[in-house]
């Protein structure tokens, strides 16, 4: 296993999920309850260092227990590493602990996931949609059940109708 | 309210000295102001609602997503060399680094080596593109903030470059000339020559952008100072490319996890101490001089001839003169168009560096000729992240300036 990974399953028994490093890149995942304090220990840890915050995302997948999975990824501008860092998240309770407080960067990139995939964050400053209009009321457009070729709302025009 | 009454000043009694004559104090209130989506100066369409106390900033708050496609939503549903077109379209003045930053991410994933004259060609021509977006911006930012001129020289010599993308791929602005696995043709004799030549050309037309500008009171008194974020800050609000260099931090990801030909060149990267927008100014100025060395010296590394494709045929296409004369090669063409190549189950996150700043790609394959989830790093939309927190106390007017100094597109922060 990583050496960084091995490390933060030293420090979170309890929190740590698994390890996984394909492609070079590093991947941890981590049980929701220890989010934030493993991504605290990420940023505060001399060793670990992540002080710059590359992205927040969100994988849907619909067949699994944890429907859902939000990814981090940081970088340590230092000492030049980078990790990947992974929580799921039911579709019944889709709250995960914001990391605001730790990066600021992280508000709008939180914004935009709740946006496009409904996941809450917990203890967010300012946890609006951005992206789409606020009073957007069909659903979050990157889940899988949302269509990805439209909802035939051509056919709802009445001069687009032949029949008639 | 009566407007009468609105108009009326209030005096105020100091409560200390109840009967000494004061001063009269006007009544103030915080006043909201929409600036945009349609205003010339953000680049796009953005609304930005500003706090305003008299003339300063106090708060503001973007509202974005006027532009927004949904490009990660077509991209789940279109292969993966389907999608090199919609990168164009995300910062759409700099089309090339948007392929180059896709191609990489999706030869990361599929684990492809590029052939050697093909990472310099790259390297080449994301340079090129990286010197017409700090000429677009250098233009439109002083555009923006009162010295016209600057606009009018470095977009003419803008219109070369994009002419000779034209030459190169046939399109100025929408070029898709990456490939994954390579690129979609060589340079010919005569886009070399018209390198050359510009190579030759440009450095002093650099030095003339500057004359306008290095004694120009309006732009000094408006770029130093302003927008001014430190190293740390900076680096928790997670911005990158020149926004980020400008207050000192050398993060380049060109140094720092090179690809293509750039640890073969050698160049340095500018830094700012102020971490203000004239700092970024002079990095983006010193940066167009380091691309003219870099597209210089990989000119003389070049390896004359050689292939410009990787040649893995479940996975990059077929050159294309193959192609008209050649039964396989037509149907190898097909068959990745319409399904696609098998992507290994994984993910994978490849940054590259645009001029913007560090542009990625995030890209979740479950197998199959589709991305599973496609999440762009959009350096603009990052960087506009911190944009309440950097227009803080400045005035209305210096909001065109923290909007410039990101050099945002709103095509690559709405998606």
């Amino acid at each position: 296993m990583h050496p960084l990974a091995e490390r933060i399953q030293m420090e979170f028994p309890e929190g740590f999920a698994k390890a996984t490093e394909w492609r070079g890149d590093l991947a941890v995942t981590v049980r929701r309850e220890a989010l934030h304090d493993v991504a605290r220990f990420l940023h505060d840890d001399p060793a670990m260092d992540f002080d710059y915050i590359v992205h927040v995302s969100s994988v849907d997948w619909p067949d699994d227990d944890e429907r859902f999975e939000v990814v981090w990824e940081f970088y340590s501008i230092r000492k030049r590493h980078r990790i990947r860092l992974k929580t799921r998240a039911p579709e019944a309770d889709c709250v995960v602990d914001s990391l605001t407080d730790i990066w600021k960067g992280a508000d709008f990139m939180e914004r935009e996931v709740y946006d496009m995939m409904g996941i809450r964050f917990r203890n967010h400053p300012d946890l609006r949609r951005i992206l789409m209009p606020d009073d957007y009321e069909e659903g979050y457009p990157l889940r899988k059940d949302f269509p990805l070729r439209g909802k035939g709302w051509r056919d709802t025009f009445e001069f687009l109708d032949e029949t008639k | 309210m009566k407007l009468e009454d609105q108009r009326t000043t209030v005096y105020k009694v100091d409560p200390e000295h109840p009967e000494s004559p004061t001063l009269p104090t006007l009544r103030t209130e915080e006043l909201l102001l929409n600036m945009g989506p349609q205003h010339p100066s953000t680049h796009g369409v953005l609304k930005v609602v500003l706090e305003l106390e008299g003339e300063r900033l106090v708060k503001s708050t973007p509202v974005m997503g006027f532009l927004h496609r949904g490009v990660e939503k077509l991209a789940e549903d279109g292969t993966y060399h389907q999608f090199i077109p919609h990168t164009d379209r995300l910062d759409y003045v700099c089309a090339m680094y948007n392929n180059f930053a896709y191609c990489r991410a999706v030869e990361k994933l599929m684990n492809i080596t590029v052939p050697e004259r093909a990472e310099y060609l790259r390297t080449i021509v994301a340079e090129v593109q990286r010197i017409i977006g700090h000429q677009f911006w250098l233009g439109t930012q002083a555009l923006d903030i009162g010295a016209m001129t600057v606009f009018f020289y470095t977009f003419r010599d803008r219109e070369i470059l994009l002419d000779w993308f034209d030459e190169l791929c046939g399109a100025r602005l929408t070029t898709s000339w990456y490939r994954i696995g390579g690129v979609e043709r060589d340079f010919t004799a005569s886009l070399l020559s018209k390198l050359r030549a510009f190579l030759d050309y440009f450095p002093p037309k650099i030095d003339e952008y500057v004359v306008f500008l290095e004694r120009n009171r309006i732009w000094l008194a408006r770029t130093k100072g302003v927008a001014v974020i430190s190293a740390e800050d900076a680096v928790n609000f997670g911005l990158s490319g020149p926004t980020l260099r400008g207050s000192g931090v050398d993060y380049d990801l060109r140094k720092y996890e090179p690809y293509a030909a750039y640890p073969k060149c050698e160049f340095s990267v500018p830094v700012g101490k102020n971490g203000d927008t004239y700092d970024r100014y002079w990095i983006r100025v010193q940066e167009m001089y380091e691309s003219v060395k870099i597209i210089r010296q990989c000119l003389d590394q070049m390896p004359a001839e050689g292939p410009v494709m990787a040649q893995v045929p479940s996975v990059t296409l077929p050159p294309k003169e193959r192609v008209f004369t050649n039964l396989e090669s037509m149907i190898q063409q097909f068959k990745l168009f319409s399904q696609g190549f098998d992507a290994p189950p994984g993910e994978i996150y490849c940054g590259t560096e645009a001029h913007k700043g560090e542009l990625g790609f995030y890209i979740v394959s479950a197998g199959g000729g589709k991305p599973y989830r496609l999440k762009i790093r959009a350096p603009s939309f990052i960087h506009m992240g911190a944009f309440d927190f950097m227009s803080r106390g400045y005035m209305i007017a210096d909001a065109v300036t923290i909007f410039g100094t990101y050099d945002i597109v709103m095509g690559e922060c709405d998606r």
